[in-house]
């Protein structure tokens, strides 16, 4: 029996008391927020910042943004009683909707390279009001020695390799990294067909 | 969050394009450059660790969900149906959540000024987790027809949008189901975004064998996620 893929189709403009009601202040609970690790998480704790912008170069300020990445030891979460025993959920969601800059802000640990040759990454899942079907892409670190030989990166087009490499943006909350998604332009964020 | 699957692709032929004019909010938002194809190695993570305690009772019931001093007003619905894989294997335990508008047309959202009653009885979101055989059940109230600016007298048809990951974080699908014999589907450029052999699978099916006797009428809506491959990929 083969069956077809049901199709995609957008998810609007009203997905927040849905998907995201304790970051917008709807009655539902969210299930998934911006917060992938606890206090108690082993490893270095870093914060992933950014914004969506449109073909203009504006901000989005209704893009729902998920992130999912291993732990600081480069291992998978995957089941509920590690989450529990370490406070690392492994995936976090936010919409864009909420700051006054339209960034999103996901607070986690650094994560670790999830196989040897790797250069550590978070995968990242990007759609929006106008995005008929969402798109992934891939947050890599600034400053890892793994990125010049990890096998992803390798088979992205030098010229746009840039686009997938969060920058350091440390400031007085502790270790950030900023990594903006460009849907057009010359900058164009890589999406992989994954 | 591993597994030795490996997930067949997206099969573009049934997914809308990134860009489709007639959608305006298409034009600036979709990605114009090919995507860049990623070796196998996405498909083998799994989606995100939740577990039963994570869903409250109500949930799964949007006529009871959000009550303050009554019922919904509305058509009270039942919608339900399997998650299957390609291969037409049951996706178990695997979260599905929904929202919708309320049976006037109007979201709960904040931003949605549509000038349309809200209910105070009703949110219009909910979640559950499919059982052993693939299979998820909601009740809730139809929802209505609203407009929207993306050209002079533009309306969307009554829809329910649905966020699935299935067991895969590349399975990952959000969409919406729409209604049978709804004429706004012919005029919506969301759903005639979709390409045209595919729009049939986003709509839900009536049907009495579901319908509650004296109680609430019954659709059916069976949503196909990316599956394992049948056969061993090569390395």
């Amino acid at each position: 029996m083969t069956l077809k893929q049901t199709p995609s189709q957008t998810v609007g403009p009203y997905f927040a008391y849905g998907l995201t009601g304790t970051q917008y202040g709807y009655a539902l609970p969210s299930l998934f927020g911006p917060e992938l690790a606890r206090a108690d998480t082993p490893g270095q704790r870093i914060r992933i910042i950014g914004q969506a912008l449109d073909g203009e170069g504006r901000p989005i300020n209704d893009a729902l943004i998920e992130i999912a990445q291993p732990d600081s030891n480069g291992r998978w979460v995957a089941t509920g009683d590690e989450v529990a025993a370490t406070g690392f959920r492994g995936f976090g969601r936010m919409g864009t909707g909420t700051e006054s800059d339209n960034r999103f802000e996901f607070r986690t640990v650094k994560p670790g390279a999830a196989a040897p040759g790797e250069a550590p990454f978070a995968l990242v899942i990007v759609t929006m009001r106008g995005m008929l079907s969402h798109a992934f892409t891939r947050i890599y670190f600034d400053g890892e020695p793994a990125n010049a030989t990890d096998p992803v990166l390798a088979a992205v087009p030098a010229e746009r390799r840039h686009t997938l490499i969060a920058r350091r943006a440390d400031d007085a909350s502790g270790l950030a990294y900023r990594f903006d998604i460009r849907m057009q332009g010359p900058d164009e964020t890589v999406f992989f067909d994954a | 969050m591993t597994s030795d699957q490996r997930l067949g692709p997206r099969d573009w032929a049934s997914h809308p394009a990134y860009i489709h004019p007639p959608y305006k909010s298409t034009v600036l938002r979709g990605p114009t450059k090919p995507l860049v194809p990623l070796k196998p190695a996405l498909a083998e993570l799994a989606a995100p660790v939740y577990g039963h305690d994570d869903l409250g009772p109500l949930d799964h019931d949007l006529t009871r969900n959000a009550r303050r001093n009554g019922e919904p007003l509305g058509e009270r619905i039942i919608v339900t149906g399997r998650v299957l894989d390609e291969g037409g294997r049951p996706v178990t335990n695997t979260l599905v959540e929904i929202w919708q508008a309320n049976a006037a047309g109007r979201y709960v959202h904040k931003v949605d000024q549509h000038d349309a009653p809200l209910d105070a009885n009703f949110l219009g979101a909910g979640r559950c987790l499919t059982d052993s055989e693939g299979r998820y059940r909601f009740m809730t109230i139809k929802p209505g027809a609203y407009p929207w600016g993306n050209h002079p007298n533009a309306w969307r048809p009554n829809h329910i949008h649905f966020s699935l990951f299935g067991q895969h974080f590349a399975s990952r699908l959000v969409t919406q189901m729409y209604f049978p014999g709804d004429p706004l589907l012919a005029l919506d450029p969301i759903f005639q975004g979709t390409p045209e052999q595919a729009r049939e699978r986003l709509i839900s099916r009536f049907t009495l064998d579901v319908t509650e006797p004296d109680f609430a009428l019954g659709y059916e809506f069976d949503i196909v996620l990316r599956g394992a491959r049948e056969t061993p990929m090569e390395r």
